[in-house]
């Protein structure tokens, strides 16, 4: 299992860039770490998910006080 | 006359009011940001919501900095991390460090916070951290490579005004850096006084999103903050202990 946002995904073996098209997101407006650490935006196409992988997928929204 | 304006990281800007992102529907931003001659916003970062495409960075005019805060950070750790990821998403390498343990109050951790300015100024951050304001924090934040302080001035989102005033005074007087007062200011004339007192610029967005009319009161913030800026460069009129002082001549009267 990858855990994606807090969420066990059954997505082992598959590409970042194949998981990120399917979900939908866009990719120039996000940012990923992968078992915290930062994952560029070069490394998504190489990158294979692994079982056990944590990921953290974000990108910006309203903030401030 | 020389042109007024304050530096953070190398940039210099000329707009004192740096506002908030949070709390709006995203088209307000846009005309919130004009009517308060925003040059500095801010923006947390959050796990994707692939089911919500819209992306606020849409709705924010191109030539304004960005400032990603780490809110949501519970220690120096946490905050560094979410700090990387913002300056991965590519807006810059500005960042407002905001950790906090305690979620009733939401109150700055000023330990964590200085361990997580002192890390990522190491990284080549412009870090601009958030603070409870006391004296020993502040010079430990300089220390640490912070750009400037953004001390509360009340409770995140109270809209309660310069309930710390004394110790934000401490720190204009004491601090040789750029004193941003951020948290708490609900009223224009609050943020009037803050620069009256010597602050470089001051951070809000309750005050304007809770607003009937958000535009309207981004313009009125605009322009206390640029009074309060003149007054203060002006040199303020002095107080009397006690008694009276008139303004008029005390000669020339009728009965005489």
């Amino acid at each position: 299992m990858v855990r994606i946002n807090g969420e066990e995904k059954k997505v082992q073996g598959m590409k970042l860039t194949e998981y990120l098209e399917a979900e939908g997101y866009r990719q120039e407006t996000i940012a990923i770490e992968c078992n915290e650490e930062i994952l560029s935006k070069s490394e998504y196409d190489k990158k294979i998910l692994q079982d056990g992988d944590v990921l953290e997928i974000v990108n910006f929204v309203g903030g401030g006080r | 006359m020389t042109k007024d304006t304050f530096m953070l990281g190398g940039r210099e800007f000329s707009s004192r009011f740096i506002l908030g992102s949070g709390k709006y529907s995203l088209e307000l931003i846009r005309a919130a940001v004009e009517n308060a001659g925003a040059q500095i916003i801010t923006l947390a970062v959050r796990r994707t919501n692939t089911r919500k495409n819209e992306n606020i960075l849409d709705y924010i005019p191109e030539n304004v900095t960005l400032l990603p805060n780490t809110s949501g950070a519970r220690d120096a750790k946490e905050a560094v991390r979410i700090a990387r990821m913002a300056r991965e998403l590519g807006c810059g390498n500005f960042v407002k460090v905001e950790i906090m343990k305690d979620s009733k109050y939401l109150l700055p951790d000023n330990a964590e916070t200085v361990k997580a300015t002192e890390q990522l100024a190491k990284e080549g951050f412009v870090v601009l951290p958030y603070m409870y304001p006391d004296l020993y924090t502040g010079r430990d934040l300089m220390n640490a490579g912070a750009a400037a302080v953004m001390p509360l001035a009340a409770p995140i989102g109270s809209n309660k005004g310069l309930a710390t005033r004394e110790f934000i005074q401490i720190l204009i007087d004491e601090i040789d850096l750029p004193v941003i007062v951020d948290a708490g200011i609900g009223r224009p004339s609050q943020a009037c006084e803050a620069m009256e007192m010597g602050a470089a610029a001051i951070m809000a967005n309750t005050a304007i999103a809770t607003a009937g009319d958000v535009p309207a009161m981004a313009g009125a913030f605009k322009n206390a903050i640029e009074a309060g800026r003149a007054a203060y460069l002006a040199g303020l009129g002095r107080v009397l202990e006690r008694g009276a002082s008139a303004s008029d001549p005390l000669t020339g009267f009728l009965r005489d």
